[in-house]
């Protein structure tokens, strides 16, 4: 209309998100499941940053965390089963303006979707990916998953699980351009938002992976770390995960460690599961998003001229 | 025509009515139509030469249609029947809409690869065959006997053959022949066919800019074609005129693979995305060194899946998405289709169809994906199924694509094939037109209270909130769901929402016009194609009424929905058959009956659709089936229609 916008009304001050603008559906999940702490954690830091719901995206693809999104009061796609990244990469394609999180799970993110998991990486496109890696297939009604440990039993594997579990985090910190990689469990609400809300405000891809308890087929796999603290080691920098003084306390074992050093972070990440904390940080790594965004904005008076200057090309 | 040596010089140029060749008056004779190939080893630019010559006779006004030869490696042996590579040129008066019978003549940097098009049956008693005479002399006296033993064979079988100078005319020139001889070929049709050098010279430069090339590539290129035009000029003592005729409207030249990539242009596409597959590629080889300029975005996924994840993201996103492919491709792309028919995502999915199944034929065309893209997933999963029937659809059904998946939320699948892809044909040039863009993406608030799929309980047709939207959030679900997107937990919801999904397809069909029928609206015989075949159909069915049978022809565009009004046409024929080039079984053969025989995939399609007893020809050669053939089948069939 001649130039002139449509809407004169701006609101006067900001709207302020409380945690219900972000809490969808009832969650399904079993009680006691470490899902539950994630959906909590992950609503918390929304509303910490002030994310606009209509903003806000939650990929996932198919299994017990995949349901996550449906529990969200924010715009979800719930796919197919291990192709939530590649949904996720097409996304942020052209939508820088959105924020961008997904929640995939060992059997969706390790097995199923391994290809798209290790390009994801690679693309270092601006998304924070939550592992929640509960070491089996729930949702399917347990069979061995590739972070089940060694000897324990599933159905597909009544006698035990053959091999020793991948290492999503050796994987993840051996892909070229990966750029955040953290890890933390779901029983320590604290020290799980804080690492989410540091995945959020990472640049780039943000990889965590979340240790978590399945009570129903995977009782007690955790429970020796769960109930003596000191069987973890927690990962400390002025750079890494901000904790408070009273969350850190309660960890016997720390170490500092530097998560500009990938070298470190590679040698710490050969470990099993007990280290927490940030591992790597790179937030100068080249960016795909950035190179796909190239021409967002194109009017369309030069698209129709670069169609024109084309087919003059070919004209004859 | 001969081509015999001699010291003695003509002055003659290529326009003139007549020209003198061994001093002798040189007839320039018109005729409509000629159908030429250049066929080489790999990698001693056949493709170009052809190219560059078709484009020639296109500028002068001519029908064209051009068809590559391809071997299947990158380096194949070289004079090899395995080895050949090429290209087939056809020109005419009239417009040209297909690859034609057997060539009238041949150039042949070997007489080894010609085996290639002697077992293609693209040779005939009479086609000239103009070969290079180097390996006459070779200093290998196997080369030199094979040489001569393929010879004799060929004038046994009936073959003109003239042998030319070619390498050693070429190496007076430039020291490496092997890259040049290709252009002195050109500048020896040009002669031969009274093309206007200055055009080729022209396009020779683009040619060569476009490649990065300095002033002095350009400028021996352009020695070449002198050379091969003089020498023509003095030694052949009979040449050819192919009348053209003046276009009123604007023409471009161009192969279907450039037609969908300019077409996605034209469709205001943001993003492609695609996984390297023959014979695709080439759509978003030339896509990516243009799309930056209108706004765009190449994607090369990890994998198929990837690449039609990353298009459904984009298009769920706001900004819908094609992706490019083949058949192996479409095969692991499925189940994405599924999600975006469960979950009505626009999607636009090009199958450059191949020969299949599995790796198949990789280079060669085959229309053997028409089922599979329509039935080729679990569960009932309807979509848009079209197919592009010439070079110049491969253009504006890109653009009906899009429109009809942001339309009706739906994959479009277009399909196209090998030959379309890599055949190259003049058209009307398009006038860009500003409704061909897509929308930009709505962020506009959403209405309270709409659900997510408000479907139409007529239409099936709903609305879908784009992330951004404020007040449309919801969560898109590969499970079957309400209209809230909610997880379909009662028995009545999947019911209803199939009928939704399924109802805009009777929806879009309501909105068709039936097919157009070419030849006699009513008779003996009507002809029901789809894809690259219908114009080889129409031909033969000319040829077929100008004997006063009665034969018609339709070719459909839409194959989901089916286009409307097919029974009441097939109606009016005594015998209603399809023609296609996929696999179906002959009656007659062993075990072959009425109860067992598989029927091509169009034919199963309207039996099933129709309840008409439509009957099939259909073969699998690899290369498109030319005009002869199909009108020898035909006139098999009309034997049995009285």
């Amino acid at each position: 209309m001649y130039g002139l916008k449509t809407d004169w009304l701006e609101e006067p001050t900001p709207r302020y998100y409380t945690l219900q603008d972000y809490e969808g559906e009832t969650a399904r999940w079993c009680t006691g499941c470490g899902d539950h702490a994630v959906l909590t954690a992950v609503q918390r830091v929304c509303k910490e940053e002030q994310l606009p719901p209509d903003k806000t995206v939650f990929v996932s693809g198919i299994g017990c965390s995949s349901r996550l999104p449906h529990y969200m009061k924010t715009y979800g796609f719930h796919g197919l089963h291990g192709r939530a990244l590649p949904v996720a990469c097409g996304i942020r394609a052209r939508r820088p303006d959105l924020h961008l999180f997904v929640t995939t799970g060992d059997g969706d993110c390790c097995s199923i979707g391994t290809a798209h998991w290790i390009h994801a990486v690679h693309y270092n496109m601006n998304m924070v990916v939550m592992l929640l890696d509960n070491n089996c297939y729930g949702l399917t009604k347990n069979q061995t998953s590739p972070t089940s440990p060694k000897g324990s039993k599933s159905n597909t594997h009544p006698r035990g699980a053959a091999m020793d579990p991948l290492n999503p985090l050796q994987t993840t910190l051996g892909i070229t351009n990966v750029s955040f990689v953290a890890r933390t469990v779901d029983w320590n609400p604290p020290h799980l938002f804080a690492t989410l809300r540091a995945a959020h405000r990472h640049p780039g891809f943000a990889f965590v992976q979340i240790v978590q308890r399945c009570p129903h087929y995977k009782a007690g796999v955790h429970e020796p770390l769960q109930s003596d603290p000191s069987q973890l080691l927690l990962l400390t920098h002025p750079d890494g995960i901000e904790l408070e003084d009273s969350v850190k306390r309660i960890f016997k074992n720390q170490r500092e460690h530097d998560p500009s050093d990938l070298d470190t972070a590679r040698e710490l990440a050969r470990s099993g599961v007990q280290t927490i904390g940030l591992f790597y940080r790179n937030e100068s790594v080249d960016r795909y998003d950035e190179y796909t965004a190239i021409g967002i904005a194109t009017p369309r008076e030069e698209k129709i001229a670069a169609l024109k200057a084309e087919l003059s090309h070919y004209q004859i | 025509m001969s081509a015999e040596s001699t010291t003695k010089r003509s002055d003659a140029d290529g326009g003139g009515a007549n020209a003198r060749a061994n001093g002798n008056e040189v007839r320039i004779r018109k005729i409509p139509e000629q159908i030429v190939e250049i066929v080489s080893d790999s990698g001693e630019g056949a493709q170009t030469a052809g190219q560059l010559f078709g484009t020639v006779c296109a500028k002068m006004g001519n029908g064209l249609w051009t068809v590559e030869i391809i071997p299947a490696e990158i380096e194949p042996p070289a004079r090899s029947q395995a080895g050949a590579s090429g290209i087939r040129i056809r020109f005419a008066t009239q417009p040209v809409t297909n690859m034609g019978d057997q060539a009238d003549l041949v150039v042949s940097f070997n007489e080894q690869v010609l085996y290639s098009r002697i077992d293609q049956n693209a040779l005939r008693s009479g086609t000239v065959l103009l070969i290079d005479d180097r390996w006459a002399s070779d200093p290998d006296p196997k080369i030199q006997e094979a040489y001569q033993k393929a010879l004799d064979d060929f004038r046994a079988r009936g073959y003109e053959v003239r042998e030319i100078p070619l390498h050693s005319e070429t190496s007076k020139v430039t020291d490496n022949p092997q890259r040049g001889k290709n252009m002195w070929v050109v500048g020896l049709l040009c002669a031969l066919y009274s093309r206007d050098l200055e055009i080729a010279k022209k396009e020779v430069q683009k040619i060569f800019e476009r490649r990065r090339k300095g002033r002095d590539v350009v400028d021996m290129n352009h020695r070449l074609l002198d050379a091969g035009h003089a020498w023509a000029i003095e030694h052949l003592d009979e040449r050819f005129a192919v009348p053209c005729e003046e276009k009123t409207t604007p023409m471009v030249v161009m192969s279907g693979n450039a037609a969908v990539a300019m077409g996605a242009m034209a469709a205001g596409f943001e993003v492609c995305s695609m996984y390297p597959i023959t014979p695709a590629t080439s759509a978003t080889h030339y896509l990516a060194s243009v799309f930056q300029e209108a706004g765009g975005v190449i994607h090369q996924a990890e994998d198929e899946i990837a690449a039609a994840g990353f298009a459904i993201g984009a298009s769920y996103a706001g900004k819908t998405a094609i992706t490019i492919t083949s058949g192996p491709g479409m095969a692991l792309k499925t189940e994405m289709l599924g999600l975006a028919v469960m979950a009505e995502i626009p999607l636009v999915v090009v199958d450059v169809q191949r020969g299949g199944p599995s790796t198949g034929l990789p280079t060669k065309v085959e229309q053997g994906d028409l089922l599979s893209s329509i039935f080729g997933m679990p569960g009932d999963a309807p979509k848009v199924v079209m197919a592009a029937s010439s070079i110049e659809e491969c253009f504006h059904l890109v653009i009906t694509a899009r429109k009809l998946a942001e339309a009706f939320y739906t994959p479009v699948i277009l399909l196209t094939d090998a030959n379309l892809a890599t055949g190259q044909t003049s058209f009307p040039m398009p006038e860009p037109n500003e409704d061909w863009l897509s929308p930009p993406v709505d962020q506009s608030p959403w209405k309270e209270g709409v659900p997510a799929y408000a479907w139409d309980p007529e239409t099936g047709l709903s609305r879908r909130p784009v992330p951004g939207q404020p007040g449309g959030a919801f969560v898109l679900t590969g499970l079957a769901h309400d209209e809230k997107s909610h997880i379909a937990y009662e028995a009545s919801i999947n019911q209803r929402a199939m009928r939704m999904r399924s109802r805009k397809m009777a929806a879009l069909q309501k909105t068709l016009r039936p097919p157009e029928i070419f030849g006699d609206p009513e008779g003996d015989l009507l002809v029901v194609s789809w894809g690259s075949t219908r114009s080889t159909i129409e031909e033969a069915i000319g040829r077929i009424r100008r004997d006063g049978r009665k034969v018609g022809s339709v070719c459909l565009r839409f194959l989901s929905p089916l286009e409307p009004g097919l029974k009441e046409i097939f109606a009016r024929y005594k015998r209603v058959m399809t023609v296609e080039i996929n696999y179906s079984d002959d009656l007659g053969d062993p075990l072959i009956d009425e109860t067992s025989r598989r029927y091509a995939q169009l034919a199963w399609l309207l039996r099933a659709t129709t309840l008409v007893d439509v009957d099939c020809w259909s073969r699998v050669p690899g290369q498109p089936i030319p005009p002869w053939m199909i009108e020898e089948a035909l006139r098999g069939r009309l034997e049995g229609i009285k």
